[in-house]
């Protein structure tokens, strides 16, 4: 049986070496994650039970979602969150691609001005571009939406170089057989091309939502009524104006996660290889 | 199809684009698709970047529009101890954060590498804190920093015999504490990367150098480190970019004295946000924001120039 002699393979490789250091990597994957267990943990825990110190709570209790639930301000910003996470998300995964495939298939004047016009914004920390962001969504009346929240990032740089290299690899026979089938060139691209990088687009569209649903800095600059909160802002804005208490904040900040831990148990696979993905293209 | 024609006059006179030739069909498609790019870039980019310049130069004020008021801002930034301050914790953070978080990450996914048993698992309780909200983060860490008997940290301390810490309220601590969490959270990012590196190693360098009679660690100094020199200083890089736009979690482990105390863990990014949102000094803090670019373009130049000597 192949799994009797794979068993063998690895009993001969087991030397002393080996299990300290996976014992030590074991224990110091358990401390990393420790403060995303505890804070599971206390969010579980009644409000009498916040100072036990116990990982695995001994009254575990919904109450506190329920009660956060109930209050209605972390839904509306958990809601406004998401749309605004997935409207980027869109927009990313359709300007970027566009533009990564026409840098990449098409042949034309300025090509090139345009390729690294986009690539030197790469260099301009947002930081730098809040201020005018702010003073030019306070001219227009964007301060306080959801587009106000949403505009500087519908479209990234990143993402455009990232669809680029991978439309470069796209043959440009199946390109030309669509063309003499009479095919336009949006369609093209959209039926043709872009099913081809579908690694890359997933790639693209996890990296864009993860963060755009963790952003803080803009979101907290662009709103300042608490309806347009969004969920790091509002977590913020919560734990500030309450009475400390920790078992409320914990279960908040636990909201903020879930979404996040859902769609790494879901598409890890995807996540791990665009992490290299991002690294290694730099 | 001709709903999506980029030649608008087409629609009227559809022998127009017919009588076009191939070569510009080709290319008025082409900036018929980065049309709304080229405009987004140009609005939403460009623009504001010689704006954030021109406001660093101005008084920055929001009613009666910005006046010009020369370098008046970066003199008052020279002269102003609480810039020095933070300018000073913002490298802090960086020359903590980095070698740290870099030593930790290397050894973790040097190790990770030769594990097969329970690889994923593993791979992934690393991985977790890279995915997390750091502004939420911020506030677990805060709960964790808690005096005893709330804080599990102090609570672990004083159960092994040892003194209770004030962290984030003392003004020697309250910077490594808050360093912490930020290489907590970037460690997953930077091993999975590491782990790439190694694994574009050829073997047959490692065969090799068995055959020559090297030990474990002879091949880690000669090979391993040398090898993978590009996938390093991209990370070093990286990561003192990330130092040096710390916010998101300092600001909520501070979150009632914001920056506190008495500055003592305040990054650039907070101060520029303060300047700018607090009160109201748009045309200082742009001034702010222009140092921190200057620093940030100075360091991806370093790398540009790092990468190409060594290659």
């Amino acid at each position: 049986m192949s799994a009797s002699t794979e068993l063998a393979a690895n009993r001969r490789n087991i030397r002393p070496g080996r299990v300290i250091a996976w014992t030590l990597l074991i224990l110091g994957g358990f401390l990393m994650a420790l403060p995303i267990l505890y804070m599971f943990s206390t969010s579980l825990k009644p409000a009498s039970d916040t100072f036990d110190l116990r990982l695995i709570p001994a009254a575990p209790t919904l109450a506190n979602y329920i009660d956060i639930l109930q209050d209605g301000r972390f839904i509306r910003w958990f809601y406004n969150s998401m749309i605004i996470a997935v409207a980027v998300t869109a927009s990313n995964v359709f300007f970027d691609s566009l533009v990564g495939y026409t840098l990449a298939k098409f042949d034309f004047r300025g090509k090139n001005i345009v390729f690294i016009a986009i690539l030197s914004t790469l260099m301009i920390p947002t930081e730098m571009l809040v201020i005018p962001w702010y003073m030019m969504s306070a001219k227009l009346g964007w301060l306080d939406s959801h587009w106000g929240i949403m505009f500087p990032g519908m479209m990234t740089a990143f993402g455009t170089f990232l669809m680029k290299q991978f439309f470069e690899g796209v043959p440009n026979d199946f390109l030309e057989a669509a063309r003499v089938d009479g095919l336009n060139e949006f369609t093209i691209w959209w039926k043709i091309a872009m099913p081809m990088v579908l690694p890359a687009i997933s790639a693209l569209a996890i990296f864009t939502f993860l963060g755009n649903w963790t952003a803080f800095l803009w979101p907290l600059i662009s709103t300042t009524s608490p309806d347009l909160y969004t969920l790091p802002v509002g977590l913020n804005s919560f734990a500030v104006g309450e009475a400390v208490r920790w078992e409320r904040i914990m279960t908040g900040a636990a909201l903020a996660t879930i979404p996040t831990l859902l769609v790494f148990l879901a598409l890890q696979r995807f996540i791990v290889r665009g992490v290299m993905l991002a690294g290694l293209k730099g | 199809m001709s709903v999506t024609d980029p030649n608008g006059a087409a629609e009227g006179r559809p022998g127009l684009w017919n009588r076009l030739g191939i070569r510009t069909k080709h290319v008025l498609w082409a900036w018929a698709f980065l049309a709304i790019p080229v405009l987004f870039y140009v609005v939403i980019r460009f623009y504001p970047t010689f704006d954030a310049f021109w406001l660093s130069l101005t008084d920055g004020n929001i009613r009666r529009g910005p006046s010009f008021i020369g370098l008046e801002n970066y003199a008052r930034m020279y002269a102003d101890p609480v810039f020095w301050k933070v300018f000073g914790n913002t490298f802090l953070y960086l020359l903590i954060g980095t070698p740290v978080s870099l030593v930790i990450s290397f050894t973790i996914a040097y190790y990770l590498d030769r594990v097969r048993f329970m690889h994923g698992l593993i791979r992934a309780l690393y991985f977790l804190p890279y995915l997390t909200t750091a502004a939420a983060m911020g506030w677990v860490w805060r709960f964790l920093y808690q005096p005893v008997p709330i804080g599990m940290i102090n609570s672990f301390l004083t159960s092994i015999g040892l003194e209770q810490q004030p962290f984030l309220r003392s003004t020697d601590q309250a910077l490594m504490a808050a360093t912490i969490p930020a290489i907590w959270a970037g460690l997953g990012f930077q091993i999975i990367i590491f782990m790439a590196g190694l694994r574009a190693i050829p073997s047959s360098f490692y065969e090799a150098a068995r055959i020559d009679g090297l030990g474990e660690w002879a091949i880690l100094r000669k090979i391993t480190l040398p090898l993978l020199k590009p996938t390093t200083i991209f990370l070093v890089v990286l990561s003192s970019i990330g130092f040096l736009r710390i916010f998101d979690q300092v600001q909520s482990l501070t979150a009632n004295d914001p920056g506190g105390p008495l500055n003592a863990t305040k990054p650039l990014v907070m101060l520029i946000y303060q300047t700018a949102f607090s009160s109201f000094r748009m045309g200082y803090a742009s001034a702010q924001t222009v140092i921190l670019f200057l620093v940030l373009l100075l360091i991806s130049l370093l790398q540009l120039w790092l990468l190409r000597d060594k290659k």
